[in-house]
């Protein structure tokens, strides 16, 4: 942004003012990821800086508590609790998100509206609310404790996400596309799944990986709706917190970081892509 | 080519008593009947929102009819999806698949169909070379101009060989130069193919070069049906003579009546001859019409025949034709188109002359 040169002396101001503004606001959003990145190599059992680390001393820094991850079997279990839950619940949410948003963008149906916003409810209401009503729920129908439990808790958590990012893939969707599809011969299914699918997949794919982050990071639910054999990650940070006060949630911290920055990345090159072959942007 | 009344039999497509209604009040459509005969070329012509596109989307199982049949080779379609119908469509947007290559689109109602690689293949060679459009199989539509997308729309049209073909406006969007290279491309390759066509468009130059007949449409109903040169020199009422071409109308009372022949009196006192085409009366009101290449200047019509005085207004020199603006019978819009001859006399402003015209020119119709 280029000052004009007629701006006056309190316009410059501001303008200088603006970009500090700006860049308060991202360091207080990412200075405490970025602060863990760092202490994750903390060669003491500590979650502060040593003078070591300060004066960049080699022996300051290991990589002991990624092998702490990597070989405790709690840490363990509950890697794998996550990557045994998280896949499953994001496919449901993205099957039954995906085939809601396509219903409700259809002009027809009646009370879409209120049938969207108690949909995307979830992600309204208070986790800490959806999550206890789950509780009692899942008791009465005998799904607390169990994994299916878990699964069904998070696909409900992230079918808001797969429903908002659909739909508003969908408002650019060229309708006379999925006539044209019927017309040369194709029944609704095959429409969907030649026609409208592939051109939708930007939004379905992003929805998903939304869905995902959310069952991986997910706390509260799993501590009402799981047991300890559904343990995951975050339960497991949460454990460490409290309880061992261990560094190796820092080195966690950081994996699944990094996990969501190549997610996010994926998404986005995916979209971009998606553009280009429908002609949105030059290639 | 069968032109007038088709007998029920040889009926192609046929929609009886059709109405249509989107919102359970008002008719779009009214009593639509209509037959066609297989291998015609007939355009849907209309303002918009006169049911023309209606009677189209209805045909090709989008819409539903509220009341009524469609039948396309005497079977009823209505309850038939549109993609067991086997209709080809061109869409106005060219509706393409973004995601396809153009040889994939073309394939695309080959794979429905289950037909093998090597049949597919040749298929769509011959279809895109059709269209001359053969090197173009590898692109994406995003890639190509509107000239070629529609180009390719109507290659995907054809290439499942359908025996009925629908174009809704599909030239709408194109400049004027390349909408007449393929309005003359799409009546060629209609006719090779001995394919029937139901064409809607509201440019009526489109409808007039290319139909075999016109169903002019307004108010949902069908105006008048006829082919082109009748619709432009035997409108049957004052909204198809006002909307196909030029046209120069006056308002009067019908004063005398005998059988093919009717004396106007104009609301400005001058009498003139007129044929009858929707007056039955003495004392009727009526628009009369008349073509501006069929008037003449000062002529010379025998005896017992009527002239009206005019005052020229404004010569308008179009090249091929001279446009003269006249004031006649109180109205001062009333055109005169003459052709560029050598001897034809250019007019100039204030001149008086008298006009005239052969009684079977100027057509009394409706008020």
């Amino acid at each position: 942004m280029e000052l004009p040169p007629y701006a006056t002396l309190g316009q410059k101001i501001w303008h200088y003012t603006f970009y500090v503004i700006c860049g308060l606001i991202f360091f207080f959003l990412i200075a405490p990821i970025l602060t863990i990145i760092p202490l994750s190599f903390n060669a003491e059992n500590f979650f502060t800086f040593t003078p070591g680390m300060l004066a960049f001393e080699a022996e300051a820094y290991s990589l002991k508590h990624y092998e702490d991850f990597f070989t405790n079997p709690s840490w363990q279990q509950a890697l794998r609790n996550s990557v045994q839950i998280a896949p499953v619940a994001t496919l449901i949410s993205v099957a039954l998100g995906t085939l809601a948003a396509v219903g409700l963008s259809q002009p027809h149906v009646p009370a879409r509206r209120a049938i969207m916003a108690i949909l995307i409810s979830p992600m309204i209401v208070p986790l800490i609310i959806s999550a206890a009503g789950m509780y009692f729920f899942y008791s009465r129908i005998g799904l607390q404790g169990t994994y299916l439990g878990v699964v069904l808790a998070h696909a409900a958590l992230g079918i808001p996400f797969v429903i908002i990012t659909v739909t508003a893939t969908l408002v650019g969707f060229d309708n006379s596309l999925t006539r044209a599809s019927a017309n040369l011969g194709a029944g609704p299914v095959r429409t969907f799944f030649k026609v409208q699918m592939p051109l939708i997949l930007p939004g379905v794919v992003s929805g998903g990986l939304f869905a995902f982050i959310t069952s991986f990071d997910e706390v509260v639910v799993v501590l009402f709706v799981g047991s300890a054999g559904q343990k995951t990650l975050p339960w497991q940070m949460f454990i460490g917190l409290r309880e061992q006060i261990s560094p190796t949630i820092l080195a966690v911290a950081t994996i699944l970081v990094v996990i969501s920055i190549a997610l996010l990345t994926t998404v986005e090159l995916l979209r971009r892509r998606s553009e280009r072959l429908r002609g949105l942007s030059p290639s | 080519m069968p032109l007038l009344d088709t007998q029920a039999d040889d009926a192609f497509v046929q929609f009886e008593r059709v109405q249509k209604s989107y919102d359970g009040e008002t008719l779009v459509v009214k009593d639509l009947n209509l037959t066609l005969p297989k291998g015609e070329f007939l355009t849907m012509l209309g303002p918009s929102g006169s049911g023309k596109t209606t009677c189209l989307m209805m045909l090709a199982g989008f819409e539903s009819a509220t009341h009524g049949e469609i039948r396309l080779k005497g079977q009823p379609i209505n309850n038939i999806p549109p993609h067991k119908r086997g209709i080809g469509m061109v869409f106005q947007n060219y509706a393409l698949f973004p995601h396809m290559s153009v040889a994939e689109n073309l394939s695309f109602p080959l794979e429905v169909r289950k037909m093998g690689k090597s049949e597919r293949e040749e298929k769509i060679r011959r279809a895109l070379d059709m269209v001359q459009m053969g090197d173009f199989g590898g692109r994406r539509p995003a890639q190509l101009s509107g000239g070629q997308q529609q180009r390719i729309a109507l290659a995907r049209a054809l290439v499942f060989e359908p025996e009925l073909v629908l174009m809704d406006e599909p030239l709408g969007a194109l400049d004027k130069q390349l909408r007449e290279t393929l309005q003359f491309e799409i009546t060629r390759l209609a006719h090779d193919l001995g394919i029937t066509v139901v064409y809607v468009t509201h440019d009526q130059t489109e409808a007039l070069t290319m139909s075999d007949r016109v169903a002019v449409f307004d108010d949902g109903r069908i105006q008048q049906l006829a082919p082109p040169d009748e619709l432009y020199e035997a409108p049957q009422n004052s909204f198809v003579a006002q909307f196909i071409g030029e046209n120069n109308t006056l308002d009067g009372t019908v004063s005398q009546l005998s059988g093919d022949k009717c004396i106007v009196q104009l609301d400005s006192g001058e009498e003139i001859d007129a044929l009858p085409v929707n007056v039955s009366n003495v004392g009727d009101r009526t628009l009369v019409s008349i073509r501006p290449e069929r008037v003449e200047i000062d002529p010379d019509l025998g005896p017992d025949s009527h002239t009206l005085d005019a005052e020229v207004l404004e010569f308008i020199y179009m090249g091929d034709v001279f446009r003269t603006r006249l004031r006649v019978a109180g109205r001062d819009d009333f055109i005169v188109k003459t052709r560029n001859r050598a001897d034809q006399v250019r007019l100039s402003p204030g001149q008086k002359v008298k006009l005239g015209w052969l009684p079977q020119d100027c057509r009394a119709l409706d008020p």
